[in-house]
């Protein structure tokens, strides 16, 4: 174990699994010479070369269709795309290939790749550098979605995500690649998908969060404290998820507040209280409640706070649900 | 610095019209090859010209037509090894028939069964590529990927007019000047992208000049004549075994036909233009240039357009055939892993199907 910050950990795993499988490789835009603009693949170019660490031109639809090609030559592809937003440009083939080409070859052929973008606000950035993309991620069939929300499972789960046969969106909290230390399991360290994690026990009342939503909401549950027992429970990985995690909190607290960055409409919120309408009705004791971004465009940086969950609201939301 | 145009904008052409234009000279082609690559375009010609009918007889469902265009998907596969790539779109779809995949699998495509599916890993042929151009990036990322492993395996990307303009083309075209990737881009220019022509389609002059952006050679070749398409892709493929990266080859044609069975071209299309170059139609002009060098004989055409019509006759029996997929399929390699709720979607299915 050591400590490190959460792009640190990140970058950690690069050199362990790119050392371990010389079939892994990084490319994307500023990855190589640069180091990536937030120094997640720092010293990758020098010890593997150019051609394990690519610079690529800037075009996020073409590093992701050649990173097809790629898997159909035995590579597994890790391809950064600079920012959450500008990522959408890979959305085409993302939706129309890379969550198919498995099964259109009736199962023969695997896309082990990885797509990892810095994401989320807070971080006083010009437009476009502080979306949530995850919806559009998690809604395609035949990709897995995974956020960290501290250092230990940056690493974990971008290992995961490096080992698994299909493909693997992974979205960091760049508010939080600097700002947040932890300890790092040394050498090979991996975070199973799908397996979410009690990141604080309580017994009155669940957040279900993920991301930078997680130390959010582990601050409401500081501020509730002597008020409530606030269980805060890190989803980790939207797809696959751990559903069995999500019911016995439920079924622990009956009152499931969830905590989301993005955009309200169809976010990721909205399945979780979906399902738990459909197998936890009989356990809930009030509505499951959403505390989220708005329906706008992500504004200004400085206003931006207004837009963001912040614990003043989670805090209201929880209240209001003990309330009921 | 790679060599650009416009150096190439005349049609590269072999064969000529038995009459004013004579023939050209062919290399490293003798008899029985140049008949290889006559019973190649027999047999796409008669796939194409039979699921027309099967389409009609509601046995196959909407079906892209590539007549007239055999002479670029054969001259060019002509021109590969077989651990060459190739990577088509729709209309290209039966052209794994050339590397030996049987006819039922690509009939079973059309017929929207999961028996269509292949493993292309058995003919090096990706699987059909839908959505316009998007899969240019995919050969050259297979390219370069070879490239980088030291395999000499070269891949070739087929896509029509409509493609250029399309972001992932030129997204991959730019990838594969840049990575230097062994790939060559094979355009087949019949003119129309359903109804849009392609004057509306670029204001170009001619659709090898996009080459020039990427660092590529771009050449033109009569995409009627297959011999002249055989050699365009022939030296491609030189270069790109040499180290010398892709190349971009517009195969000039006209599209002779509907662009799919659901579609009616007289509502756009000057009908006459059509009958001409109906005409003039590919397969025509190589078994013409054939008999003029003696090598096909009304026997041997005979035999050979039998046996194609045989092997789809065969094809297509046994594409019926199939027992009825089941539904559980569905689920089947939506992932390698799935997530633990398909199961439960798939449960729940078979109880309300019965057949829990």
């Amino acid at each position: 174990m050591s400590e490190k910050t959460l792009v640190e950990a990140i970058n950690e795993c690069f050199h362990v699994e790119l050392a371990r499988d010389d079939s892994v490789m990084v490319m994307g835009e500023d990855v190589g010479r640069a180091g990536g603009v937030f120094r997640a693949t720092a010293g990758l170019r020098d010890r593997f070369g150019p051609d394990r660490c690519v610079d690529t031109p800037l075009a996020e639809a073409g590093i992701l269709g050649s990173a097809i090609g790629l898997c159909m030559a035995g590579w597994r592809p890790v391809c950064e795309m600079q920012y959450d937003a500008f990522s959408y440009p890979c959305l085409d083939q993302l939706i129309t290939h890379v969550g198919r080409y498995h099964w259109r070859t009736g199962g023969a052929m695997e896309f082990p790749l990885t797509i990892r973008m810095p994401y989320g606000g807070g971080v006083r950035a010009p437009e476009l550098h502080d979306d949530s993309p995850e919806t559009y991620y998690v809604h395609t069939p035949g990709v897995k979605v995974a956020i960290p929300s501290t250092p230990a499972d940056a690493k974990g789960l971008l290992a995961a995500a490096i080992r698994e046969p299909d493909p693997v969106v992974i979205l960091e909290p760049k508010l939080h690649y600097r700002t947040m230390r932890g300890e790092v399991p040394d050498g090979e360290h991996v975070t199973p998908l799908g397996e979410a994690r009690v990141a604080r026990e309580g017994s009155d009342v669940t957040l279900v969060a993920y991301g930078s939503m997680v130390p959010l909401s582990e601050q409401a549950a500081d501020e509730l404290a002597g008020e409530a027992s606030i269980e805060v429970l890190d989803l980790r990985s939207l797809k696959p998820l751990d559903e069995d995690a999500l019911l016995a909190s439920a079924a622990k607290t009956g009152r499931v507040v969830i905590v989301q960055e993005a955009p309200r409409v169809a976010g990721f919120g909205a399945e979780i209280a979906a399902i738990l309408a459909e197998k936890a009705i009989l356990d809930l004791r009030g509505p499951v409640l959403r505390v989220t971004g708005y329906d706008v465009p992500y504004p200004y940086w400085q206003i931006e706070d207004a837009y963001m969950p912040s614990v003043e609201r989670v805090t209201d939301a929880v209240r209001k649900l003990l309330a009921f | 610095m790679a060599q650009v145009l416009p150096d190439e904008r005349e049609l590269r052409r072999v064969i000529g019209d038995g009459d004013t234009v004579a023939d050209g000279e062919i290399e490293g082609l003798g008899e029985q090859e140049l008949v290889d690559l006559y019973r190649s375009m027999v047999v796409l010609r008669t796939y194409d010209e039979r699921s027309v009918i099967y389409h009609r007889q509601g046995r196959i469902g909407t079906y892209a037509i590539f007549w007239n265009h055999e002479a670029m998907q054969a001259g060019s596969v002509y021109a590969l090894e077989r651990d060459d790539w190739v990577f088509p779109s729709y209309r290209e779809s039966a052209i794994g028939l050339l590397r030996g995949m049987p006819v039922e699998t690509v009939l079973s495509w059309w017929r929207g069964h999961p028996s269509g599916w292949w493993n292309p890993l058995d003919y090096n042929v990706a699987s059909i590529c839908v959505p316009i151009g998007t899969h240019v990036p995919h050969a050259v990322g297979l390219a370069w990927g070879k490239k980088l492993r030291g395999e000499r395996t070269v891949a070739v990307a087929y896509f029509g007019d409509g493609a250029t303009s399309e972001g992932a083309f030129h997204e991959g075209a730019n990838f594969a000047g840049v990575m230097k990737a062994p790939a060559i881009l094979f355009c087949n220019n019949n003119q129309w992208a359903i109804s849009t022509p392609i004057s509306a389609q670029t204001a170009a002059e001619t659709l090898a000049d996009k080459a020039v952006g990427y660092g590529m050679p771009g050449v033109r070749v009569d995409g009627g004549d297959v011999l002249a398409v055989y050699e365009a892709t022939r030296e491609a493929v030189e270069r790109a075994r040499a180290g010398d990266g892709p190349t971009f080859i517009e195969a000039l044609s006209y599209r002779a036909a509907p662009h799919a069975t659901a579609d009616d071209p007289s509502a756009y299309i000057d009908m006459e233009r059509v009958e001409e170059e109906r005409q003039n139609e590919c397969l025509g002009r190589y078994a013409r240039y054939l008999r003029r060098i003696g090598v096909l004989t009304d026997e041997l055409e005979e035999r050979i357009r039998g046996e194609a019509l045989q092997a789809m006759k065969d094809g297509i029996a046994a594409a019926e055939a199939e027992p009825p997929a089941d539904p559980e399929l569905v689920f089947r390699h939506a992932y390698v892993n799935p997530p633990p709720s398909l199961s439960e979607d798939l449960a729940e299915l078979k109880r309300v199907l019965g057949n829990e």
